[in-house]
Formats: C-alpha cells, structure tokens, sequence
C-alpha cells in the first residue's frame, strides 16, 4: 500500500491553491447573496429566508449566475434577518422568505428594493472602523476555503515562516494591544512572561464564556470568524511555545461551540493545525471546552479550574497562570476579541494597529450595543471615541424622543455613565475615571423611564447568584448588599441603611478573592455617585423618579428579609 | 536549600526562607493573624478572607496563608483598615448561618466564637439572614448540624487531601452554596465515608461533632492538629 503524501509537503502552495480554487469558483457567479447567520438573525429565522432564496434561484434559472451563502453578521442585529448582496454591497433587512422573488428579481438592476433596503453610508456604518470584524458578513463561516480566499491564514504563514517567536512578540508588544476581556493588560508583556516562564508543556487559553448580561461581542465574533479566531491563537501558540489549545465556550453559545468545533476540523484538514503545521517544526492543536454555564468561570483561574474538571472556582493570585496555570504549567488566556486582533497585527504590522486609537489604549473596541437604542447591535470603532458620537451618531439616538440618562459598560462589573459624561473618550483610563471599566464591550443604554436603583440591585443580584461562595466578602457581602437595594426599591430603607451600604460596598471590594467579588459593588458606588439624589428619594420620599419600583413605605409587618434574600 | 530573606512584618524585622509565607513566618514570631479557613497541613485556599494584610506598596489587600515572603517586604498585620474588614466578615458570618452558642455543642471551643471574641464583636450591626438549614443525623457516629456551618471547607480539604476520601464537597452557589455528602445524599448512606472523624475534628465550629456531645462538650482532640502537621511533614 502507498501512503499518499501528507498536502504539508508544500503548504504555502497548497493554501494559494486554495484560494485560488475557491476564488475561480466564486467568479463564476456574478452574485453572491451572503444570508447573516449570526444567532440574532437565525433568531429571527434566517435559515427559512436562506432556504427560499436558493429555492428561488434555482426555480428561475439564476442557478449558474448567482449563488447563495451562509454570511456573517453586518451588526445591524435590530433589522434582522440581514441580507448582503456582493459585489453591490447591497444590505436588506427584516427579510422574510416571502420577499425572496421580489430580492431575485431586482438582482442586477440599478436600484435596489426600496422597501428593505438599508442604506450602508449612514453613520451606522461610516463611523464604525473595522478590524476584528473586517470581513463583515461577507465570508461564510463555515468553510475555510472561503476564509482563505479572503485572505485569511496569510498571517499565520508569515509568522511561522518569516518570523522568530520573540519577533511575533516584539510586533504585538509594539503594537500596544491590549487584553480584550476587561482589564487591559498588555498583550504583548503576557505573552512575553509566559514564553519566558520554565515548564513545559505550555498551554494557550481563549476565554469564550462571555457572560455579562447585555454583551454578545465574542460569540459573533466566534460565530462569524471561527477560523480567524483559531489563526490567532495558532500565532499566539507559536510566539509563546505551547503546544495544546483550549477554547472555553459557555455552554449558553451552541453555535460558537459548533463553529469552533467545525473550523478546528477543517484548519487540520489543511494541516493548519496538527503535526508540522505548515510544513514547520511547529506543532500545536486546539479543543474545545464547553463551560456548564458559570460568570465566574470568565475569572482566569476559575476557568482553569473548570477545565481541569474541578468546581470552577478561583483562587488566589500569584502564582498567576502565566507561570502556574492549567495544570500548574505556564498558560496563556487571552480573551476572544484579544485573539482575533492577532492575524489583522501580524498582516499590517504593529504600526498601522498604534496609529489607531489614543495614546494608551490603541486599536479598536468591539461593542455590543443594546438597550434603550435605535440601532442596536455589533459595532466596532477605534479607541477614544466619544460616547456621544457612538450613541447619537452610530446608534441612532434614543427612541420615542426620550431623554438619555446613562450607560453601563462593563456589565456587572462596570459603572454607569451618565450624561454630564457623554463626551467621555472611550478608552480604558478615561473609564476607569469615572469609576466604570471598559468591560468586554456591553453597552447598555438607558433613557429617562430606567431607575437606577433598580438597574444597581439588577447587577447586584446577579453578581449574588453568579457568586462562587468560596470567600466570605463575595457570598455573604452580595447577599447583605442586595438586602438593602432590595429593601431601597421597596420603600423600607432607611437612611443609616445607605451609610452601611457604602461600608459593605468598600469591604466587599478590597476583600474579596476575585474580580467578580472585587468589582461586584462597583454598579453601586457608581450610581450611587452619579444619581444619589435617585436614592434619597427612594428612602426619604419614598417615591421612585422614573416610576418604575412599586413602593410600600409601610413597614412590613413580619421579618421579610429571608424572602427578599432568597 | 532555598534561600533566606528578611522582611518587616509591623515594624518588627525577621528572617525567613523564601518560600515561606507571611502567615507561617508571623506564627513563628508571635505575631497574630486571625485564620479560619486556615489549617496547617492542608491546601491554602485563602477563602475567609480574615488574614488579609497590608504589604507597603501593594495598593491590593494580600491573604497572608498564601503569599509568600520577599526580600525587603514590609507587612501590616495590624491597621485600623484591616480590624474594620475582619469586624465585618466575622459579623457577616454570625449573620449568614445560625449561629446560637448557648445551644451549640461547640460552646466554648469554637473558633468562631473566638474570632468573635478577639474582634470584640458584642453585636452585629448586619441583619441576620435566618437561612433554612438542615441537620443531617444519619451517620452512626457523626452529626452534621449546617446551621454552624461556615463553609471553610477545612472539612472538604481533610477528607480529600488528608483521608483520600472525598466524601465532601460543595452544591451550588453563592449564599445558596453549602457541603454536601457524595452526590448530595444522606452521610449515612455515603458509600465512600469511611468514619474515620477527620473532618469533625477539622471543623472550626459545631457544624461536625460526635454523636452524644451536649452543649459544649464537643472538644477538639489536641492531639488532631499534630498529627496534620506531622502528616505534611512525612508529605514533603
């Protein structure tokens, strides 16, 4: 029996042929109509509008000249299901599969449909600057041929080709990236630490449990790009000698679990993965880890623990997993958005990424925008935008001619920014300024109807529920905390309850394990920094401003606080 | 031989190795930390949160059972800040079990009520959450009471790491989370318990205690906390 020889015999060839092939065959259409099969347009049932435009072009005979795919998302999440039309670049929204013919018929006229067309030189999508979701919609996400025809793999093959690990580093460094999951770290500084760190073997990490509420940065990301997510953390593995990947997805992303898993097949199809990847002495492969639905496995070490099939709890740090990490090895963690930076850095150079963005935090910020807001969705825009511009200019405003009263970034961790803050330049040190964090990119818009003591005690109970119950601070803290918001929202507080608040919430934070517990009453301090006249009139007047807590300023008349706390 | 270092620990010099930590070398000399999820001989998770210290130019609280000494470190074991942060946590554990010692086997010799002592804790200033707990009598010789429980999972580390049992661990999470036995069942029914009392004499409060103890007759054998330490050292 002979034994074909492996394609890694040539591999640089064989990915251009690769793209040649698929980009031969994609010529052969004169349309391309890219169906967004995000989770918020397959929500909104964009596989059925899918199937009846194929129907469709097959039945009118369009079957040789126009073909059909699975797309990614444009970001318009809130005009769903979102069709892209190439290489017109044309958008409709809300489609259903009953405007088919309609779509088929208007192909190759001048105009386009009138009635779903959704211009794309608005601020929506001029303002918006694209690196992590570059491909926007026009790459299916489910066949690496079609990425690679994009362009895709070209940067894994320059650094495993042209350039030395320290030199991968060098250019990140350079490049002043910065960790993507919330607190800003450098990226190149980690990578450095953990090639340096003795152990062997080393591990790299892509943290997909994004679990603030409000924010689906990372799943599109993932959804959409699996491969160029899978492309960045092969470079990360070859810059800091690891050689097994995991990717933790919260089990809550079905889809980003089965892309990933589907992408990782393909990549070592084409042994971009695998043994001698690329024909170089550089091995490294990549499984997924589907988390059992846990915020505080989002913590780094938490993660690690849930990996290694413990109780997904934290632990202190140091020793910080660069140096004891999965398994007591040097592991790398980076989050989603952090790895898909990678591939645009290494093509472009370190360069052209510092150019974006302030002077401290460079590159772009993917934002899940949602909440009181015209457009909702996935928008990606540089370093140090204004909030306003992000919120008047690219989405659209407040609907029904409402007032803005403030934003929460960072989930439950982060604050609120309010409108004497609209001008804020959104980048780490101007958030964290304000008391708020730049988070993982959720961004939830509130209009005058939203009270936030209400919105306070919302975190709050999701940071009591999600807590661990390792350290005392987190688990009873949260509890306590609640206890009184509870209470505020309901008419029975008392003055010298805001004063004990602020005691737990400055307890809580300075004693707590982890960052869940540490950052846990920052919705509260930041609120109570920016509407603390919300709370007066909770407790003095017991009426709520923006009507929305029932009050009963009458005590209860038993002990009521075992209810309350569940 | 690893190497050796000196650090301040409140104002007081001392020698240590390297791979000492604060707590250790502050136990060494006289210097007290309060602990509870603390045990010598077993794994230091730095759950409690209690030995909480100051180091100079380090803006974030360090817990001394898990941070190791360096060269030139200047430690607080001491400040106001920090007896206001153990105050708390202390109060909110009294807050978040029940917690009545006139009733309690442990009356006496319990570390919790120590704690409390040492915090001169005569009220908590929290409301108490009144948690519906259960008492689990159902093994021949041990009684589990949750409502003393502090989940310090002195008892889930003694089994795992001492006894080799596993027979505890934690259910669910947050303010909901406690101990439980095996998949969530009766101790009597547990199939991998093998009674040796590891655990009840691990216990900081009268959460575990024997059969047939009254109110505060449940005393910890002396001779228990030797023998972990012995174990560690046959360990190394």
């Amino acid at each position: 029996m002979t034994t074909k020889l492996p394609q890694s015999q040539l591999p640089e060839e064989e990915i251009l042929r690769v793209a040649e092939q698929e980009q031969e065959e994609k010529s052969q259409y004169q349309r391309h109509i890219y169906v967004c099969m995000g989770a918020a347009c397959l929500a909104a049932g964009s596989a059925t509008v899918k199937d009846s435009l194929s129907e469709v072009v097959d039945q009118n005979g369009f079957a040789g000249r126009c073909a059909v795919h699975g797309g990614g998302c444009r970001g318009l999440c809130a005009e769903g299901p979102t069709v892209t039309i190439e290489p017109d670049d044309v958008l409709y929204g809300k489609i259903t599969p009953q405007d088919a013919p309609d779509i088929i018929k208007n192909l190759g006229k001048k105009r386009p449909l009138e009635r779903l067309h959704r211009p794309t030189d608005r601020p929506f999508f001029l303002r918006q600057q694209r690196i992590v979701l570059e491909l926007a919609g026009k790459v299916n996400s489910e066949r690496i041929e079609d990425y690679i025809a994009s362009g895709g793999y070209k940067s894994l093959l320059k650094a495993v080709h042209e350039m030395s690990p320290v030199e991968v580093i060098n250019e990140i460094t350079r490049s002043g990236l910065r960790g993507r999951g919330g607190a800003g770290y450098s990226t190149g500084l980690k990578w450095r630490t953990v090639a340096k760190a003795d152990g062997h073997p080393k591990y790299v990490i892509c943290n997909g449990d994004e679990g603030d509420p409000g924010a689906f940065m990372d799943r599109s990301v993932m959804d959409d790009y699996p491969f160029r997510l899978l492309e960045g953390i092969t470079i990360a593995a070859y810059a800091v000698g690891a050689e097994q990947g995991y990717v933790y997805i919260r089990a809550e992303y079905p889809l980003s679990v089965r892309r990933v898993q589907n992408a990782i097949r393909q990549a070592q199809r084409l042994n971009l993965l695998g043994n001698q990847i690329a024909g170089t002495a550089f091995n490294f492969d990549v499984q997924v880890r589907v988390g059992a639905g846990a915020f505080v496995c989002g913590e780094e070490t938490a993660l690690i623990a849930s990996i290694e099939g413990k109780r997904g709890q934290p632990r202190p740090r140091p020793p910080y997993p660069a140096t004891a990490g999965l398994w007591g090895k040097p592991t790398l963690i980076n989050n989603v958005e952090t790895f898909a930076n990678i591939p645009a850095i290494i093509r472009n150079g370190a360069d052209w990424f510092a150019s974006i963005g302030t002077e401290k935090s460079k590159g772009t910020k993917v934002f899940a925008l949602t909440g009181n807001i015209n457009h909702s969705g996935l928008i990606e825009v540089p370093m140090g935008i204004t909030l306003r511009e992000i919120i008047y200019d690219i989405g659209g405003g407040i609907p029904n001619g409402k007032r803005f009263k403030a934003a929460q970034t960072g989930g439950p961790s982060g604050g609120c920014i309010p409108e004497e803050h609209l001008d804020i330049s959104m980048d780490y040190e101007s958030l964290a300024g304000i008391g708020s964090i730049m988070g993982s990119g959720g961004l939830i818009v509130m209009d005058e109807d939203s009270c936030m003591v209400n919105v306070a005690k919302y975190f709050m109970e999701f940071c009591m529920t999600e807590s661990c119950g390792k350290c005392i601070p987190c688990r009873v803290g949260t509890a306590q905390i609640y206890r009184i918001l509870d209470n505020t929202t309901r008419g029975t507080a008392t003055l010298s309850d805001l004063e004990q608040l602020e005691m737990l919430c400055d307890m809580v934070r300075h004693t707590s394990l982890c960052g869940l517990g540490q950052a846990a009453p920052n919705p509260v301090l930041s609120t109570l920094r920016f509407f603390r006249d919300e709370y007066l009139m909770h407790i003095v007047e017991k009426r709520c401003p923006a009507g929305v807590c029932h009050l009963h300023p009458e005590p209860a008349l038993y002990n009521d606080t075992k209810e309350s706390v569940r | 031989m690893s190497g050796v270092v000196t650090l301040k620990i409140n104002g007081i010099d001392v020698g240590a190795q390297e791979n000492e930590t604060i707590l250790d070398v502050a136990r060494e000399n006289d210097i007290f930390i309060p602990t509870l999820c603390y045990l010598e001989g077993l794994s230091r998770i730095g759950a409690c949160r209690l030995c909480l210290v100051e180091v100079k130019g380090i803006s974030k609280l360090l817990p001394a059972c898990a941070t190791t000494v360096a060269e030139g470190m200047e430690v607080f074991t001491d400040t106001d800040r920090l007896r206001k942060y153990r105050r708390l946590i202390v109060e909110m554990l009294f807050t978040e079990g029940n917690h009545v010692c006139s009733v309690c086997v442990a009356n006496g010799h319990c570390e919790l009520q120590t704690l409390a002592q040492q915090h001169e804790i005569d009220y908590v200033s929290l409301p108490y959450l009144y948690p519906q707990r259960t008492v689990d009598a159902s093994h021949e010789r041990f009684v589990f009471d949750h409502n003393r429980c502090v989940l310090c999972t002195r008892c889930v580390r003694v089994c795992d790491e001492v006894e080799g049992a596993h027979t505890w661990d934690i259910r669910g999470r947050g303010i909901e989370s406690g101990v439980i036995t095996d998949l969530n069942q009766p101790w009597g029914t547990s199939v991998t318990c093998t009674s040796c009392g590891k655990c009840v004499q691990a216990c900081p409060t009268g959460a575990l205690f024997m059969k047939g103890k009254s109110v505060g007759e449940m005393v910890h054998s002396p001779s228990f906390l030797t023998f972990l330490a012995q174990m560690r050292e046959a360990k190394k």
